[in-house]
Parts: C-alpha cells; sequence; structure tokens
C-alpha cells in the first residue's frame, strides 16, 4: 500500500487507503457526500443513489465505488444536486411523509437530506400507497408508510444482532419491508430495543414507542445545522437527539 | 407619484388557516407590507370575487370540487401562484384519508360516530362534494412557486415575499425551510 494514494474531490486533494470507497475516504477527509443507505459500519447497499457523485465525469454511487489513484470527483455541483433533489422527492411521493404528524420530524436523516439538496417541494405526483402501522410490539412501533428501503435494519439485525428480524420483499415499485414471522407482526419477534436495528434507520419508520416529540421544536437534532455539519441520526448519540446508544 | 401595488388574494382550501395565522404573524411587518401590496380576495379582506392579481397566495390542499373551481380560478387570475404550507405542497394531514376508501371515512364519521343522534350522510348540495383522494396543488395546475412549512414561519414567509416583490433570487436560509 503506497502512503500518497489520492483522488480529487471538488479540487481538494483527498487521500484514501486500500478498501475504502469515494464515501468512505470522503467521509474521514471530513468532506460530507449526502447519503441515505450508506453508515460507515455496515457495507455499502447502493440503493439509495442520494450519493451520487461524478467520477471522471461518470454519474456513480459514492458508497459503492472504490477510491483509486488519480479519479477526478465531483460532488457539490449544481448538476447533482438537482439529480439528488430529484431522487429525494421521488423517495417522497412513494411513501406517505407527513412531516407534521411524525415523530421523528427534526431528527429525521431523509428530512435533512431533503432539506441539504434544497428540495422545497416533492414536485412528482404523489403515490399515496397504502401501507400498514404495525404496532404489535411492547417497545417499538414500525410504521411503513415511512421506509425507504434502505435496508440499514435489515444488515442490522442479520449482521450485527444474528436475529434476521427484516428483510425486503417483492421487485421494483412492489418491493416493500416484511417482518420475518408467520403473522409478520413485530411483536411475534425477539426484537428489542437495545438491538442494533433499533439503531440505524434513517427516517421515521422505526420509532421507540412512549417517547413521542420529547424535543421541543427548535432544539431537535437538525433544528439549526445542516446535516452536513450535526452529521448522520444514527451517528449522534440518544442523549444529543439521535438513535445511538451511549 | 408612488409606484402601484402589487395586488395578493390569498386563500384557504383543504387548510386549517394555520398559514393564514403565519401572515397575520408577521406583526409590525405587516404595515411595512401594506405599504406594497393591496389585499383583493382573501379571508382577510372577506371579498368574495377575485379579480386579476400580481400574485395568489394558496394554503391548504384540494379535497373537494369546490377547491378545484376555486384552484382553477385562482390559476386564471394570478400571474404567479404559490403554495403555501405542508397540505398545499403534498396534502398534508386531511391527505391522510387517502389511507380509506372515501365511504369508509363518511359512514365512519357520520354512520358509525360515537353519540350521533340520527346518524346520515350529509349530501345537501350546497354542500361540495368530496373528491375521492386529497390532492397538493401542483397535481391540479401548474404552481410556480412552493414555501413548505406547516406552516411556514413568518420569518419565512417575510423573506419569500420580500426576496420575490424585489425581483431576487429565491433563497430561503437553513433555518427557514421545515416541512413541519
Ligand atoms: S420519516 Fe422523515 S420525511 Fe418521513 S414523515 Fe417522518 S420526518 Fe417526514
Ligand atoms: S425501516 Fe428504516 S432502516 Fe429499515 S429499510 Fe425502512 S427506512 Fe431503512
Ligand atoms: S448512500 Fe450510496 S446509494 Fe445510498
Amino acid at each position: 500500500m503506497s502512503e500518497d494514494q489520492s483522488f480529487m474531490l471538488d479540487g481538494r486533494r483527498v487521500p484514501f487507503q486500500d478498501g475504502q470507497t469515494v464515501m468512505t475516504a470522503a467521509l474521514a477527509a471530513g468532506i460530507y457526500i449526502p447519503h441515505l443507505c450508506f453508515n460507515p459500519e455496515f457495507a455499502p447497499h447502493g440503493s439509495c443513489r442520494v450519493c451520487l457523485v461524478k467520477v471522471n465525469g461518470r454519474v456513480q454511487a459514492a458508497c459503492a465505488t472504490p477510491a483509486a489513484s488519480g479519479q477526478i470527483v465531483q460532488n457539490e455541483t449544481g448538476e447533482l444536486r438537482e439529480i439528488r433533489r430529484g431522487i429525494l422527492q421521488m423517495l417522497f411521493v412513494e411513501g406517505n411523509h407527513v412531516c407534521p404528524a411524525c415523530e421523528k420530524s427534526g431528527a429525521c436523516q431523509l428530512q435533512a437530506v431533503a432539506y441539504y439538496v434544497g428540495m422545497l417541494a416533492p414536485h412528482y405526483t404523489h403515490f399515496y400507497p397504502r401501507r400498514p402501522v404495525d404496532a404489535s410490539h411492547p417497545e417499538a412501533v414500525i410504521d411503513f408508510n415511512r421506509c425507504i428501503l434502505c435496508e440499514l435494519c435489515v444488515r442490522a439485525s442479520r449482521d450485527v444482532d444474528g436475529k434476521n428480524i427484516f428483510a425486503v420483499q417483492g421487485r421494483g415499485i412492489q418491493a416493500h419491508l416484511v417482518v420475518n414471522t408467520t403473522s409478520g407482526k413485530l411483536g411475534a419477534t425477539d426484537f428489542s430495543l437495545a438491538d442494533k436495528a433499533a439503531q440505524v434507520c434513517p427516517t421515521g419508520a422505526i420509532l421507540t414507542k412512549h417517547r413521542g416529540y420529547e424535543i421541543p421544536i427548535g432544539q431537535r437534532l437538525y433544528d439549526r445545522k445542516p446535516i452536513s455539519v450535526v452529521g448522520d441520526v444514527a451517528t449522534v448519540a440518544e442523549s444529543k437527539g439521535g438513535r445511538r446508544h451511549e | 407619484m408612488s409606484e402601484p401595488k402589487v395586488k395578493i388574494a390569498t386563500c384557504s382550501l383543504a387548510g386549517c388557516f394555520g398559514c393564514h395565522m403565519s401572515l397575520l404573524d408577521l406583526d409590525e411587518r405587516l404595515f411595512d407590507l401594506a405599504e406594497r401590496v393591496e389585499l383583493d380576495r382573501s379571508p382577510l379582506t372577506d371579498i368574495k370575487e377575485l379579480s386579476d392579481c400580481d400574485l395568489g397566495l394558496i394554503e391548504g390542499g384540494v379535497c373537494n370540487a369546490e377547491n378545484v373551481h376555486v384552484l382553477m380560478e385562482f390559476r386564471a387570475r394570478c400571474k404567479i401562484l404559490v403554495a403555501i404550507g405542508a397540505c398545499a405542497l403534498n396534502g398534508g394531514v386531511p391527505a391522510m384519508r387517502n389511507q380509506f376508501d372515501l365511504k369508509d371515512c363518511l359512514e365512519e364519521s357520520y354512520l358509525r360516530g360515537i353519540g350521533l343522534v340520527n346518524p346520515q350522510i350529509p349530501n345537501d348540495p350546497e354542500i361540495p362534494l368530496l373528491l375521492d383522494q386529497v390532492h397538493p396543488l401542483h397535481e391540479v395546475v401548474k404552481i410556480d412557486y412552493f414555501l413548505p412549512g406547516c406552516p411556514p414561519s413568518a420569518d419565512a414567509i417575510w423573506t419569500f415575499v420580500n426576496q420575490l416583490l424585489s425581483d431576487q433570487p429565491l433563497a430561503l436560509p437553513y433555518t427557514q425551510i421545515h416541512y413541519d
């Protein structure tokens, strides 16, 4: 491994080590690339496409592109901002995101990334899908209306908790999150709030019961500073308004 | 001679008037605004007939036939049409009824509701017919600008209106963009 491997990101030299992606190298250098399905603790998933950057002129997912010497990477350009905004808008109309009625509002990564890319409105025609809410578990609730299929809960439950509670079923527009039990109910699993899977959801799809709207508007995680400064909800401690257990 | 005043119309469709309350939250800035604008049809003036306007501000989504009618009239008469607030942008809380069939919503409210006397579904011809789903404004007419928030804060409205009236590029500071 050579010591001086690097690529250029928006005119800045970014060093990297073997095995790093454009995303992880940028993160280590303190550069924010918007993302939703990426979490540094897990193998890349490449599903949300929010992290699109231009690598040597070609649009690629930063979280799934291995860093290589001499790459010219563009991140903060008007064109990419517009593509990302379009992706965010599609994520919003595909589900049911009533932020004023969502306990995660203000500390939601989906919302924060949408603010970051300057999304003012969803632009597209809303699907208004009919999806259930599962409140069968004594401590947690799943609102499938807010799931963006990032599979972070799937990965966390399978790879860290060893419980394999979640899965994505179906293809294309039919794809949806399921709970791996005969009844399909979370209450029938051994899911626990101590699980890693309870700490990684970037949206308000997985929520802890009995703790709604605890932090006043104006003091929530992303109320005053953008996600590029604050960091991901999964990396911020619960006591600071994030999801990570201390 | 002073400049002619900008003519503004406002209305609330399937909203809660929260966005209009936020407009009133401009407080003393309303005096400044009144120097520059003239209100046409608006719940604040009680003028019923809309005339040709420079700017139309609409709160709320579209949930019934009358909403559609009013929205089309605003589009026809306003040079610039702005969707204000969560409901106008994505249907908001009223659109949560889209999870259910309209028939079930009506029956739940008017036939099965607790403590109802003489339960019946209202069908007076004066009452606008409900649409089967609630929709945001941009799914019905072209919208020129969007201002998110539930409601947008008075500060956000102030920034927006000032930038628009002075032909500046629209750019809200981070703390003034929120969806709730
Ligand atoms: S999950 Fe996030 S984007 Fe969706 S309704 Fe909740 S706060 Fe809004
Ligand atoms: S529930 Fe949350 S973590 Fe799981 S796939 Fe949906 S959005 Fe991702
Ligand atoms: S963060 Fe890279 S595709 Fe989701």
